[in-house]
């Protein structure tokens, strides 16, 4: 099949990796002009992407370029603010998310989230981890669940002998991991990971990227982050995104460039994206 | 210390400060130190009035006379455990009528409503809280009872504990659902995303996320919303009407503890002096103080937990 | 969870498909509105219900009821005292308890450090908040009609107003406090980088600053009183359907030295009455004592209105 869109199918294979050239057209997400309004203002325009399976893909861009937002709206979670409004065509494994008879619950099931600054609940470590299987009706294999969630989170050992102590109780990084561990506990397909470690410190920050390649194995990873280094470091593809300002002041972001994270570091097609990787702006 | 002299000789610059100025700022501090002593002044006075009349109270009569005979306090019965068990059903009714309907109301302003529904609605809980409980009391008597409660159950006396109760009910919602609201709505956004984030539905994320988190300032309400039903008066005393004897039975009238000083009270003309039924009413009155104070200062309690976690 | 290989596009349709209608969710959202709606609908009940049984009341004898005597006849009988004590009230407590409450609540925002003395009068002031208004009754009792009648003339508007000024004072201190607490320390410390003392600092920047809030919990705290009837029973208001002040007393004299009642008790009184016709003035005495109420809220919030337009001069 032949892209719409033949300027970005020029990205080049880079040696060693597998499965490479995605086709723009196929992947586990794939995104078709995507548009998102906040009331009658677009906050990002006309972006098309497609994520490959078992990957982790980075959203880089500038403050205020929509990289959240685009993340939002892998899991329909722009559907909780009352004015955001999304048109154009998001598939996952070739269903339309925002189709009939699709139910955001159902979708975020299916793709999890991890969020900029830890959110455990105020309980028990054991609690945040069941609280997704308990909802989800489950109520059997509890503990198991709760002890392979943790061990994948790299928390295991740090947590085994005090699971039925508050949450708050653990440090930012480990507070962190839990929510991963929380997110990987309802089975998902797809982890979303918004600036999963601009909270925390630089060892704490380590520990979540080598948890990030880890989990790739098992799991797609997209993660929006404003460290380009952990970018270049984690990824495997890059999204550079950019923002205008129009007239009136209103910021939209667009897609500039999309493309193997060595190519977008080492060899940017576009002359922005040269320029915000190498600190002229941003 | 005008400019000139700083001109004239900086090093004679005058750093003392205008003794006229120090003054004033000593006398201004004084009298708001006044202020605030005066307002402990007050509860000192209220411990000490209730104290030395109700231990006066004490030394006068037989104690064993508070579990039986009623409470007639001109012919010398004192039957305390009427005016406790009377109070306890009524705040009981109001309990179970104001919690469901209280924190229902502050989850859906605090977790549904959109900002016009809340501005809306959110006003009604305002003026309702600001309708004075002599009112509640006259619509408690005059259509709580004819219109629902002597319907609904046809044996009811004219004053009945379950209208006073449904009247102090209605009376505290509002208090009920401000407090658990302000208690919802300091629970983090974060925590909701958390939750929808793993596929959570509305109804799980209001109540196996918020409400638990805000649990212990719902808490709190409950418990000062108990203190506020123990201590009200008005609807009470029109409501519930005057009867001494023990009855547990809510579609009878029975005389509480706030309705006893009140009965006292319009009669204290006749009763003044130091006579025990006059005492009485302090002692009433130490009695319904304690238990407030104390339910208060728990509910204090809970309040600084949930502000303390976030 | 959806297999790894190659998951069909129906397979993930149907992983993705909720219940378009969910029940619980449903069920909830309903409840809890209908729980809101519930206190709406009392509130509509209560009114309709007063003003219902009031119009005979005010079609037969207009506002004549407002202004005529109590009386025993029910015919004749009218709430002028009732509403003459009441606005004294009322008065009573803005002139008295507004200043101290504000001047206690400046003393510990401002000048008060945090050490355990200040934390017992902030824990007290919180409790006190707390006690029921007929414990504060019986504290008027014992205080300013019997201990201190020899200044206050026993059962006079002096014991009833100190009651309610007492009453409310606890609740003005907290408002201002928060009203205090919500001025930007930057404020403060811009006007000290001048070289303004404390007090002026306060005077000059805080105060005018924190004063629409205050005057708004004053405005509720007034209503509050204006409403409030069990502690009057106890601070020596008549519940009775006759009392004359001698003719001849000046305005003074009715403050001090004649016995008084207020809107809220004769309300009280009316409802206790025996008499049918009783039910009807009850129900009007309330429409007055609710028409009052909402102007004292009214005035009060004018008067806020005006003090804002003057702190912004």
């Amino acid at each position: 099949m032949i892209s719409r869109m033949p300027a970005q199918q020029l990205s080049v294979p880079v040696e060693g990796q597998v499965g490479t050239a995605p086709n723009e057209d196929e992947g586990i997400l794939v995104a078709r002009d995507l548009t998102v309004h906040y009331g009658s203002f677009p906050a990002i325009k006309d972006v098309s992407m497609a994520v490959q399976p078992n990957q982790i893909t980075a959203l880089i861009g500038p403050s205020g370029c929509g990289k959240s937002t685009m993340l939002r709206c892998f899991n329909r979670m722009n559907d909780l603010i009352d004015s955001a409004k999304v048109t154009g065509g998001l598939t996952y494994h070739g269903v339309d998310l925002y189709g009939p008879g699709v139910d955001p619950v159902q979708v975020r099931r299916h793709i999890g989230m991890v969020f900029q600054k830890p959110n455990p609940f105020p309980k028990s470590i054991y609690a945040n981890i069941a609280f997704g299987a308990k909802i989800a009706g489950i109520r059997s294999g509890l503990d198991e669940l709760v002890e392979e969630s943790l061990t994948k989170a790299a928390l295991w050992d740090e947590v085994k002998d005090k699971l039925h102590e508050s949450a708050n109780a653990l440090s930012g990084g480990q507070q962190q991991r839990l929510c991963i561990a929380r997110a990987i506990a309802t089975s998902p397909d797809v982890v979303l990971m918004d600036e999963p470690a601009s909270a925390l410190d630089p060892i704490a920050t380590l520990r979540i990227e080598e948890l990030m390649t880890e989990l790739k194995q098992e799991y797609t990873i997209i993660v929006v982050t404003h460290n380009m280094q952990q970018a270049a470091r984690v990824s495997d593809r890059t999204a550079f995104f950019n923002v205008s300002i129009s007239e009136d002041g209103h910021r939209t972001g667009r897609l500039v460039e999309f493309d193997d994270t060595t190519t977008i570091f080492t060899n940017p097609r576009e002359k922005s994206t040269e320029d915000y990787i190498t600190g002229r702006f941003g | 210390m005008g400019v000139g002299k700083l001109l004239m000789d900086p090093l004679l610059i005058d750093l003392r400060g205008d003794r006229g100025r120090q003054r004033r700022e000593t006398l201004v501090r004084r009298t708001f130190l006044a202020a605030a002593v005066f307002s402990v002044a007050i509860s000192v006075a209220i411990v000490v009035s209730l104290f030395g009349e109700a231990g006066a109270f004490l030394n006068k009569i037989d104690v064993s006379q508070f579990i039986a005979n009623g409470w007639f306090p001109r012919r010398g019965r004192f039957q305390v455990m009427a005016l406790v068990a009377h109070s306890a059903i009524i705040t009981g009714v109001a309990i179970s009528v104001a919690v469901p309907l209280g924190i229902g109301s502050a989850i859906y302003l605090s977790e549904y409503a959109r900002s016009g529904t809340r501005r809306l609605l959110k006003p009604t809980l305002e003026i309702l809280a600001g309708v004075p409980s002599v009112v509640l009391g006259v619509f408690a008597l005059n259509f709580i009872t004819p219109q629902l409660v002597k319907r609904l159950f046809s044996t009811a006396e004219t004053s009945n504990l379950l209208a006073a109760g449904l009247g102090v009910g209605i009376l505290i919602v509002p208090l009920v659902a401000s407090i658990s609201e302000d208690a919802m709505r300091a629970v983090p956004d974060s925590l909701r995303q958390a939750a929808y984030g793993l596929g959570a539905k509305p109804w799980h994320v209001s109540l196996r996320v918020v409400v638990p988190a805000a649990l212990s300032g719902i808490v709190a309400a409950i418990i000062l919303a108990i203190s506020r039903a123990i201590g009200e008066t008005m609807v009470v005393a029109l409501a519930a009407g005057n009867a001494g004897i023990l009855s547990v039975n809510p579609l009878e009238g029975g005389i509480t503890l706030t309705g006893a000083i009140a009965a006292l009270a319009i009669g204290s003309d006749q009763v003044a002096g130091d006579n025990a039924a006059f005492q009485s009413l302090f002692f009433v009155g130490l009695l319904l103080f304690v238990m407030t104070f104390g339910l208060n200062i728990v509910s204090e309690r809970f309040v600084r937990r949930y502000r303390q976690r976030y | 969870m959806i297999s790894r290989t190659a998951p069909t596009p129906d397979l993930v349709q149907a992983a993705l498909a909720g219940r378009r209608f969910r029940l619980v969710d449903s069920l909830l959202a309903g409840g809890l509105l209908l729980s809101l709606f519930s206190s709406l609908l009392v509130l509509i009940t209560l009114l309709a219900d007063t003003l219902r049984t009031a119009a005979p009341v005010f079609a037969d004898r207009g506002l004549v009821f407002v202004t005529a005597p109590l009386s025993a006849d029910p015919a004749k009988a009218g709430v002028l005292q009732g509403i003459q004590g009441s606005l004294a009230l009322t008065l009573f407590v803005m002139l008295i308890g507004f200043p101290l409450g504000v001047s206690a609540a400046i003393y510990l925002e401002e000048y008060a450090t945090d050490g355990g003395f200040t934390r017992f009068i902030t824990a007290n002031v919180r409790n006190l908040a707390g006690v029921p208004s007929v414990v504060y009754g019986i504290l008027g009792l014992a205080l300013f009609v019997n201990l201190a009648g020899g200044l206050t003339n026993g059962r006079t508007i002096v014991s009833g107003g100190l009651t309610l000024t007492v009453l409310v004072l606890p609740i003005m201190i907290i408002t201002t406090s928060e009203a205090l607490r919500s001025v930007p320390a930057t404020v403060r410390e811009a006007s000290y980088g001048v070289g303004a003392t404390k007090w002026e600092t306060i005077r000059h920047h805080v105060l005018p600053i924190a004063l629409p809030t205050i005057l708004t919990g004053t405005v509720l705290t007034v209503a509050r009183a204006f409403g409030e009837s069990a502690p009057l029973l106890l601070a020596g208001a008549l519940v009775t359907n006759f009392f004359q002040p001698s003719a001849d007393a000046s305005v003074v004299q009715l403050i001090t030295d004649e016995r008084y009642t207020a809107l809220p008790l004769v309300v009280f009184n009316w409802a206790r009455q025996p008499q049918e016709e009783f039910v009807q003035l009850t129900a009007a005495a309330v429409v007055v004592l609710l028409v009052l109420l909402v102007s004292v809220n009214a005035t009060t919030i004018l008067l806020r209105d005006r003090f804002e337009m003057k702190s912004l001069r």
